[in-house]
C-alpha cells in the first residue's frame, strides 16, 4: 500500500472509532439532562438515581470519545500536512472555535457532574449537567461545519502568492447549507443512540425482572425523546439529500447508481444491482418521482446522472488545465495582471487539474486520454455507496417504527408485557452504529476522489512522511483503540449487569416506598 | 488593524496557549509522574489521582485548543511541525489517550489491573512533559525541511535525529518544571503523608530545574543561532519562500542583546523556582508561584527564538516565521474576537469549578467514590 492509502486507511479507522463513542455521548448526555430535570423538579430521588446510574455508563463511553478524539484534532497535521497547508486557513478556525467553545465547556463540567453532586446545590448540579450536554452539542455544531466545508466549500478562494485557499466570507462557511443539515442529521442520530441504548439496556432488565421501576422510567423517557429524534433523522436526512442534490450531484448520482440524467422528476431505485463495466443498474425496482422530489424539491428539474457528471468535469479539467499553467507562469512573473485576470476566469476549476497530477506530475502535458481518465476518477465507489446508504435507510426506518411502540406500550404502561417487544428492543441495541457508521462512509467515501470536493484531490492532500511510519501509527492506533474498546465493553457490561442498585451501593426504589422509607425513619 | 500587528498578536497567543498548557495541564501532567514517589499504597495513589480527578480533563483542552489554534493560525507551522515531528507526536498522542481512559478506568478495576492502568498514568504524565521539551530543544537546534514550489513540506527528520543531546536536555528542562509544578499541587491540594512527600521533592525538582535551565542557557551561547538577512514586507502574503536567512554563532542570543530587558524572563523563571521552593509551608502561593516557571520558561525560549517559528537547518531560507508563516488576515482578525469573546468565559467558568473544588483532598473524600 503507498502513503495515500495508509493514510487513508487511518484515518477511516481513527474516525470511525471515534464515532462508535460520540454518539452516545451527544444523546446520553441529554437524556442526563432530562431524567435530573425530572429529579429537580418534582424532587422524587429515583430520577437522581437514574441519571447516576447512566451516568456511570456515560462516563465509560465520555472517556472513549475522548480518547479516540485526540487524534483526530492532530491527525489533518501528522498525515495530511499538503491538506493543512493548503485549506488550514479555512478549516481551521472551526476545529479552533470548537475547543474554545464547546469542548471546553464539555471537559470543564464533566469533572463536576461526577464528582459535584455532594458539593452543588440540586439546581446548581443540574446546570453542570446541562452545560455538559450543551458543550457536546456545539462541539458537533464546529465538527460538522468543518466537515460541511469539505463537502461544499463556500466562502473561500485560492490565493496564488500563498498556494493555498484562504477565507473571503466566514458567515458563509458557519451558514453552509450541507454543514446546517449535517448537523441536525448527525446529532438526531446521536440522540437515537442515546435512546436505544437506555431502551434496550431497560428491555433486558425488565426481561429479567430486575430493576422494573429504574426500567420502567429511563425507558418512557427513551421512547419520546427517541421518536422525536428517530423521525428528525429521516426527515433531515432527507434535507442532507436535497442539498447533496445543489451541491454534490456525483454523490447522489452514486447513491442512485443512475448514470444516465433522466427525465424530471427522477425515480428513486429501491433495489437494483448496479454494474460498473456496462454503465447500468440490473434488476431494478423503482419507484416513480420519488428521487426527484427529495433532491430538487420540485417535478421539472432534472436530477443529473453520472455520465451527465463526467461530461462537466471533463469540461472543468480543461478549464483547470489554463488555471494551472498560468499558475506556473504567474510564479515567474508574480506582477502580470494579464496572468492574474486569466487565473481568476479559471481558478474554480484549479482542483480538477490536480486530478491529473495522479497520473503524471508535469499536469500541463497532460493528453486528452489522461483528461478523460481524470473526469471518470470523479466517480465513487458506485456498489459501495449503493447499498450503504439503503441499508443506513432500512435501519432509520426501523428504529421510527421500534420508538413508535415503545412510546404507544409506554403511554399504555404496558411496557414490560411483550416479551417479544423486549427482546426486540435488546436486539435493537447495535442498529444505530451500524447505521451510523454506513452513514459515515456514504458521506466521506463517497466524497471521494476528493478531500475537499471540487478543490484537493485525496491523493495530492497527504503528508511527504515515509510510508512505513504511517504503517506503523497505523497498526499502533489499530491495536491500541481495539484494546481500549475492548475494555470499555467489558466495563459496560459490568456495570450493566451490576446493575443501578449494586452500581450506586443502595437499593434505588420508586417514589412511594422511599416516602415511606423517610417516615419510618 | 494591518497585517503585521495581527501576526504579532498571534504569536503572542500562540506563547499564551502553549503557557495555559504547560500551567493547567502540567500539574496533573506532573501529578500523575509523580505516583510512584508520592504514593505508597492504592488509597495514597487514589488520594493523589483524586487531586485531579475532577479537573484534568478540562485542563487537557488546552492542548486540543493549541493545536486547533496553530492549524487555524498558523497552518504551514501545524503541517510542517506535526507532519516532520511524526512518530514523536503518536508517542504524545499514545501517551494522552492514556490519560482519559486511565482516570476512568482504574477505579473500576481492582489488584493488579488497577496497578496496569496506574502505570499507564504515569507513563503519560512523564511521556508528554518529556517530548514537548524535545521538541522546544529541536526549535534551536533547527530541523532538516524544505518547501517545493507548491508548497509542500518534505523533511528527513527522524524520530533518532530529534532525540539529539540538546533537545534531550530541553526535554529534561521541562520534565523537571512539570515535576516541580505538580509537586507544588500536591503539596497544595493533597493532605497528610502524600502532601508531605510532595513538599519534599520540590527542592530536589527545583534545583534539577534550575541547574538544567542553566546548562541550556549557556549551551545555547555556543550553538548556532539563525537570523533574517533579507526579509520583503511584513504586512505581505504568508509565504515562507520570499525571504532569506542564515545560521550565526550564537544568534538565539540576539534578541537578549538588542533588548537586555529581555534578561528579566529567564531571570524571573530561576526566581520563581526558587520562590516556589522558599513558599512551600504556605502551599496555595508555592503553587501560585510555580505557575510562574512554566510561563517565564516559555516566555524565555520564544523571545530567544523570535521570530521564528520553526527553523530549517537545511535551507535557512524557508524557516517558518511570525512574518511568512500564519493564517489569511482575515482569519487571524475572526480567530481573534472568537478568542477574545471565549477565552475570558473559559476563564471565569474553570474559576468557579476550582472554587466549588476548594480545600484539600483528604483521606475522608475518596471513601465514598469507589465506583463512581
Amino acid at each position: 500500500m503507498d502513503i495515500v492509502e495508509l493514510s487513508r486507511l487511518q484515518f477511516a479507522v481513527t474516525a470511525l472509532y471515534h464515532f462508535l463513542f460520540v454518539p452516545l455521548t451527544l444523546g446520553l448526555s441529554i437524556l442526563l439532562g432530562i431524567m435530573e430535570t425530572v429529579y429537580v423538579m418534582t424532587g422524587r430521588e429515583i430520577w437522581r438515581d437514574m441519571t447516576k446510574f447512566w451516568g456511570v455508563l456515560f462516563g465509560i463511553n465520555f472517556a472513549m470519545g475522548v480518547a479516540t478524539g485526540i487524534t483526530m484534532e492532530f491527525q489533518f497535521g501528522t498525515n495530511w500536512a499538503y491538506y493543512a497547508h493548503y485549506v488550514g486557513d479555512v478549516f481551521g478556525a472551526p476545529l479552533a472555535i470548537e475547543g474554545l467553545m464547546a469542548f471546553f465547556l464539555e471537559a470543564t463540567f464533566v469533572g463536576l457532574f461526577f464528582f459535584g453532586w455532594n458539593k452543588l446545590s440540586k439546581v446548581a448540579h443540574l446546570i453542570v449537567t446541562w452545560l455538559l450536554a450543551l458543550g457536546a452539542n456545539f462541539s458537533a455544531l464546529w465538527i460538522l461545519i468543518a466537515n460541511g466545508w469539505m463537502q461544499f466549500p463556500v466562502g473561500a478562494r485560492f490565493n496564488a502568492d500563498t498556494m493555498r485557499m484562504e477565507v473571503t466570507d466566514f458567515m458563509a462557511v458557519m451558514f453552509n447549507p450541507v454543514a446546517q443539515a449535517k448537523f441536525v442529521h448527525t446529532v438526531s442520530a446521536g440522540y437515537v443512540t442515546g435512546s436505544v441504548f437506555v431502551l434496550a439496556i431497560s428491555a433486558y432488565y425488565l426481561l429479567r425482572g430486575r430493576h422494573g421501576p429504574l426500567a420502567r422510567r429511563s425507558m418512557t423517557v427513551a421512547a419520546s425523546f427517541g421518536l422525536a429524534s428517530a423521525l428528525s433523522v429521516v426527515v433531515l436526512g432527507d434535507e442532507s439529500g436535497y442539498t447533496a442534490g445543489q451541491n454534490q450531484k456525483m454523490k447522489i448520482a452514486a447513491i442512485e447508481a443512475m448514470w444516465q440524467t433522466e427525465p424530471a422528476p427522477a425515480s428513486f431505485t429501491l433495489f437494483g444491482l448496479p454494474d460498473l463495466a456496462a454503465h447500468k443498474t440490473n434488476y431494478e425496482i423503482r419507484i416513480p418521482w420519488v428521487l426527484g422530489l427529495i433532491a430538487t424539491r420540485s417535478a421539472d428539474t432534472p436530477v443529473p446522472g453520472i455520465e451527465e457528471l463526467v461530461g462537466i468535469a471533463r469540461q472543468r479539467t480543461e478549464s483547470g488545465l489554463i488555471a494551472y499553467k498560468t499558475l506556473q507562469a504567474i510564479r515567474k512573473d508574480r506582477n502580470n495582471p494579464t496572468l492574474r485576470k486569466t487565473l481568476d476566469e479559471h481558478v474554480d476549476d484549479l482542483g480538477f487539474a490536480l486530478l491529473l497530477k495522479r497520473s503524471r506530475p508535469d499536469v500541463e502535458n497532460a493528453t486528452p486520454d489522461e483528461i478523460s481518465r481524470a473526469a471518470a476518477s470523479t466517480i465513487p465507489d458506485v456498489p459501495v455507496l449503493f447499498w450503504a446508504f439503503r441499508l443506513m435507510v432500512a435501519v432509520g426506518f426501523f428504529q421510527i417504527a421500534l420508538f413508535a411502540i415503545a412510546f404507544y406500550l409506554s403511554a399504555r404502561r404496558q411496557l414490560d408485557r411483550y416479551r417479544v417487544f423486549l427482546w426486540t428492543a435488546l436486539c435493537s441495541l447495535p442498529l444505530p452504529w451500524i447505521a451510523i457508521e454506513l452513514g459515515w462512509i456514504v458521506a466521506e467515501y463517497g466524497r471521494q476522489p476528493w478531500a475537499i470536493v471540487g478543490v484537493l484531490p485525496t491523493a495530492l492532500a497527504v503528508s511527504s512522511t515515509d510510508a512505513s511510519n504511517v504503517m506503523f501509527s497505523l497498526i499502533g492506533f489499530f491495536v491500541f483503540y481495539s484494546a481500549l474498546l475492548v475494555v470499555d465493553v467489558m466495563l459496560l457490561l459490568k456495570y450493566i449487569r451490576l446493575g443501578p442498585d449494586q452500581t450506586l451501593g443502595h437499593p434505588v426504589v420508586p417514589p412511594v416506598i422511599s416516602t415511606l422509607n423517610t417516615a419510618e425513619a | 488593524m494591518d497585517y503585521m500587528t495581527l501576526r504579532l498578536i498571534w504569536w503572542a497567543l500562540l506563547g499564551i496557549l502553549l503557557i495555559g498548557f504547560a500551567v493547567m495541564d502540567g500539574f496533573d501532567l506532573g501529578t500523575a509522574a509523580l505516583l510512584p514517589i508520592v504514593a505508597k499504597n492504592d488509597e495514597e495513589r487514589h488520594l493523589a489521582l483524586h487531586t485531579i480527578d475532577p479537573v484534568w480533563e478540562g485542563n487537557q483542552v488546552w492542548f486540543i485548543l493549541g493545536g486547533g489554534a496553530i492549524f487555524a493560525a498558523w497552518p504551514p507551522l501545524y503541517a510542517a511541525a506535526f507532519s516532520g515531528f511524526y512518530l514523536a507526536m503518536f508517542l504524545v498522542l499514545a501517551a494522552l489517550i492514556l490519560r482519559p481512559v486511565g482516570f476512568q478506568f482504574r477505579g473500576k478495576f481492582e489488584g493488579r489491573m488497577r496497578g496496569v492502568w496506574d502505570a499507564g498514568l504515569v507513563i503519560s504524565g512523564i511521556v508528554p512533559s518529556l517530548i514537548f521539551g524535545v521538541a522546544f530543544g529541536n526549535l534551536f537546534v533547527g530541523v532538516p525541511y524544505n518547501f517545493d514550489g507548491d508548497m509542500r513540506f518534505h523533511s528527513t527528520i527522524t524520530l533518532l535525529s530529534l532525540l539529539n543531546p540538546f533537545a534531550l536536555l530541553v526535554g529534561l528542562v521541562s520534565l523537571s518544571m512539570i515535576l516541580l509544578h505538580g509537586a507544588a499541587w500536591l503539596n497544595h491540594k493533597a493532605s497528610g503523608v502524600v502532601a508531605e512527600r510532595a513538599r519534599r521533592v520540590m527542592p530536589y525538582a527545583a534545583a534539577a530545574y534550575a541547574i538544567l535551565f542553566a546548562a541550556a542557557g549557556f549551551w545555547l551561547i555556543q550553538r548556532d543561532g539563525m537570523r533574517i538577512t533579507m526579509i520583503g514586507d511584513l504586512n505581505g502574503p504568508s509565504n515562507p519562500l520570499l525571504k532569506t536567512a542564515a545560521t550565526a554563532p550564537g544568534a538565539w542570543l540576539f534578541n537578549f542583546y538588542s533588548h537586555p530587558a529581555l534578561w528579566l524572563l529567564p531571570l524571573a523563571a530561576f526566581a520563581s523556582a526558587w520562590g516556589a521552593v522558599l513558599l512551600r509551608k504556605r502551599p496555595l502561593g508555592a503553587f501560585l508561584v510555580s505557575a510562574c516557571v512554566p510561563l517565564f520558561t516559555i516566555a524565555t525560549a520564544g523571545a530567544a527564538l523570535f521570530p521564528f517559528l520553526l527553523p530549517s537547518s537545511s535551507e535557512p531560507g524557508m524557516s517558518l516565521t511570525v512574518w511568512d508563516a500564519s493564517s489569511s488576515k482575515l482569519t487571524l482578525g475572526i480567530m481573534l474576537a472568537a478568542v477574545a469573546i471565549f477565552l475570558p468565559i473559559v476563564i471565569v467558568y474553570t474559576g468557579w469549578v476550582y472554587r466549588v473544588l476548594r480545600g484539600p483532598v483528604t483521606m475522608d473524600d475518596i471513601g465514598g467514590h469507589s465506583g463512581y
